[in-house]
């Protein structure tokens, strides 16, 4: 069953100079209730198209699609006050750093709390039961006491699970997750992505996760887009990494460092080779 | 687990309760020394720029006609021939007590002075600073809201006006406009001059001493007069305020939780206010501190258009006149005014960011 479907979709920004530069570039895919996973290197554009799915690029961004459905929802013609009840509801997304992306100045649980604030109508108490629920869903062993602390007082791998708690706490239909490891100790990343991941297959979430890091994408996603210039070049099924053919794919695999290897120097992608299979691709 | 927990808590908490009174009273006593500290480094400020400026206080006294015995005489009984550490802690228990000195211009205890000028100023400059943060700081908030609008450009241009235009100026408009063609305000001074003294003096503030007495005549007249002045200054404290608040605004508004809250589907009201708005109060608190002292020092240009017999028109008559013991009176309030005001953000940062609690 197709939760997102898109098709062509593009973002673009005014450059100073005049003229906009579209950072994605006719994006099309399904996502069903699955793990998809979209790579690429930093400026692929794949942060762009997670906001853009979720109507967070503000004007003077703008985004076109022929086809942007949720759920038979047309997003592309969708007004802000629908779209404000869709998000936090039935599409989140998680972001980043938990260092800037949680309120320094408002309670973890009130945090939490405030999706249930502006979608549900649940009473002061029930609304903190559910805060509850969902800190112990993210493995938090003391909820009532994690619920009033301030962001500052928790570790990095904490707060990024509190984010999955406030991204989860309404049981969304879809889960963008935007590098949600790439900022947390290398120790704990395994964790909150078995966290994330158990509490996606649970509940049968359709999830995107958007990262540069493409062993980890592999390792937790049932398939993978792989964005390069705005664009996706190659996609890979379930446990087929090593069958990319894209140069780009194989380029990125090579340039991983491996541990049973003895090379004094990565190779570099060949942006050169890069930019004469772009030419050849668009006639 | 949790329910296990609950209890150690609670007896944690008990046995919390009395290291916590004794941690705050404790905290309330460091607060207290600090002031302490600060005024009398104040304190050796004042006495020093009484000691270097080229003003003979002995001539002050006893003119300069004075034969060479009875200056030496005078100068003797006002102890300036002891060492200056004796004469410090002289002046330092004469202020504890009160004494300021006599000001030769009034011919009145400076205190007693002080004490008729400043809440005239405290009055005139706590209505203005409320004006400024009423309209101030909402109007910083809308125009980081609606940023590039037609609505942000009319902020910005109140704000530049509030750089740009003089005090006296604005005054002297207000005066000829307001006062003297369309009559809607009291024109200079504090208080129709027929109802002058009319009002028993408690606080000083003419305002509040009018409600006391149930004298509403003269609480109609006090509020007419102080009103053009009073939002003359709170003119120039909102521009400021408005353009401090719209940049907090801004860089608050390009923070990643404000995404988050709008990923949670918030309404835009509650990012602003909540999410944007609640994490710049400290910083807020900061530049309205300020100003509000800035206020408190009593504008010279506002006071002198208006006649008003604020510290600001005090303080420049007795520096015009070298009435040192009155110059250094203004000072000393005037560097206490700072002091508290300081130490009273200190303390509402406290209370406004949690991360400055431990």
């Amino acid at each position: 069953m197709t939760l997102l479907s898109v098709q062509d979709l593009r973002v673009s920004f005014p450059r100073p100079s005049g003229g906009r530069v579209e950072v994605v570039r006719g994006l099309s895919f399904d996502l069903g209730r699955e793990r998809l996973g979209i790579v690429g290197e930093s400026g692929s554009g794949k942060s762009m198209t997670g906001r853009a799915l979720m109507g967070l690029i503000a004007p003077p961004g703008r985004v076109t699609a022929q086809r942007m459905q949720f759920d038979g929802i047309d997003l592309t013609t969708l007004s802000e006050k629908d779209y404000r009840a869709l998000r936090g509801a039935r599409m989140s997304m998680v972001l980043q750093d938990p260092k800037f992306s949680l309120n320094p100045v408002i309670r973890i649980g009130d945090q939490i709390a405030e999706a249930l604030e502006f979608h549900t109508s649940l009473s002061a108490a029930a609304r903190r039961a559910k805060v509850r629920d969902a800190l112990e869903a993210v493995r938090i062993d003391d909820p009532d006491r994690v619920a009033r602390l301030f962001p500052h007082e928790v570790s990095g791998g904490m707060g990024q699970r509190v984010m999955i708690a406030m991204m989860v706490v309404l049981e969304p239909d879809l889960m963008i997750a935007d590098e949600p490891t790439s900022a947390l100790d290398v120790s704990v990343r395994e964790q909150v992505l078995s966290i994330m991941d158990d509490l996606v297959r649970r509940r049968g979430m359709g999830l995107m996760l958007i990262s540069h890091d493409l062993n980890m994408v592999a390792r937790w996603c049932d398939r993978i887009l792989v964005m390069f210039n705005g664009e996706v070049v190659e996609e890979i099924g379930p446990g087929a990494l090593h069958a990319a053919t894209h140069p780009y794919t194989r380029g990125l695999i090579a340039s991983l460092p491996r541990l049973d290897e003895d090379r004094s120097e990565l190779p570099v992608l060949d942006r050169a080779a890069l930019a004469r299979v772009g030419q050849e691709a668009r006639p | 687990m949790t329910q296990t927990l609950t209890p150690g808590d609670q007896t944690a908490a008990l046995r919390d309760a009395g290291p916590r009174l004794a941690r705050g009273l404790l905290a309330a006593g460091g607060v207290l020394l600090t002031v302490a500290l600060t005024f009398l480094g104040l304190l050796a400020i004042t006495f020093v720029i009484g000691r270097v400026v080229p003003i003979d206080p002995v001539l002050a006294v006893v003119g300069d006609r004075a034969s060479r015995e009875t200056y030496d005489a005078v100068r003797l009984a006002m102890g300036l021939d002891d060492p200056l550490l004796v004469q410090f802690a002289r002046y330092v228990g004469a202020v504890v007590q009160g004494d300021l000195g006599q000001s030769v211009a009034t011919g009145r205890a400076v205190a007693s002075d002080l004490a008729r000028v400043f809440p005239a100023t405290l009055e005139m400059a706590t209505i203005g600073i409320l004006i400024g943060v009423v309209v101030g700081v909402p109007m910083g908030v809308l125009a980081a809201a609606r940023q590039g609008t037609w609505v942000d450009q009319v902020i910005r241009v109140v704000g530049l006006a509030g750089y740009a235009i003089p005090a006296f100026w604005l005054g002297l408009v207000g005066l000829v406009l307001f006062y003297a063609k369309l009559r809607w305000v009291g024109g200079p001074g504090r208080i129709d001059l027929f109802l002058d003294g009319m009002v028993p003096v408690r606080t000083g503030l003419l305002l509040v001493d009018s409600l006391i007495a149930g004298n509403w005549a003269a609480l109609r007249s006090a509020a007419s007069h102080i009103v053009l002045p009073a939002t003359i200054l709170g003119f120039f404290s909102l521009a400021y305020i408005a353009r401090m608040t719209r940049s907090f605004m801004l860089e608050q508004l390009g923070q990643e939780y404000i995404t988050t809250a709008r990923v949670k589907g918030v309404p835009e009201r509650v990012v602003i206010w909540r999410h944007a708005f609640r994490p710049i109060r400290v910083q807020l608190v900061t530049v309205i501190g300020l100003s509000y002292a800035g206020l408190l020092e009593g504008s010279v240009m506002i006071e002198t258009v208006f006649s008003w017999p604020g510290i600001g028109n005090y303080l420049t008559t007795a520096l015009l006149n070298a009435d040192m013991n009155a110059v250094l009176g203004a000072t000393l309030v005037i560097g206490a005014v700072f002091i508290g005001i300081n130490k009273g953000s200190d303390l509402l940062y406290r209370l406004l960011d949690p991360r400055a609690r431990t």
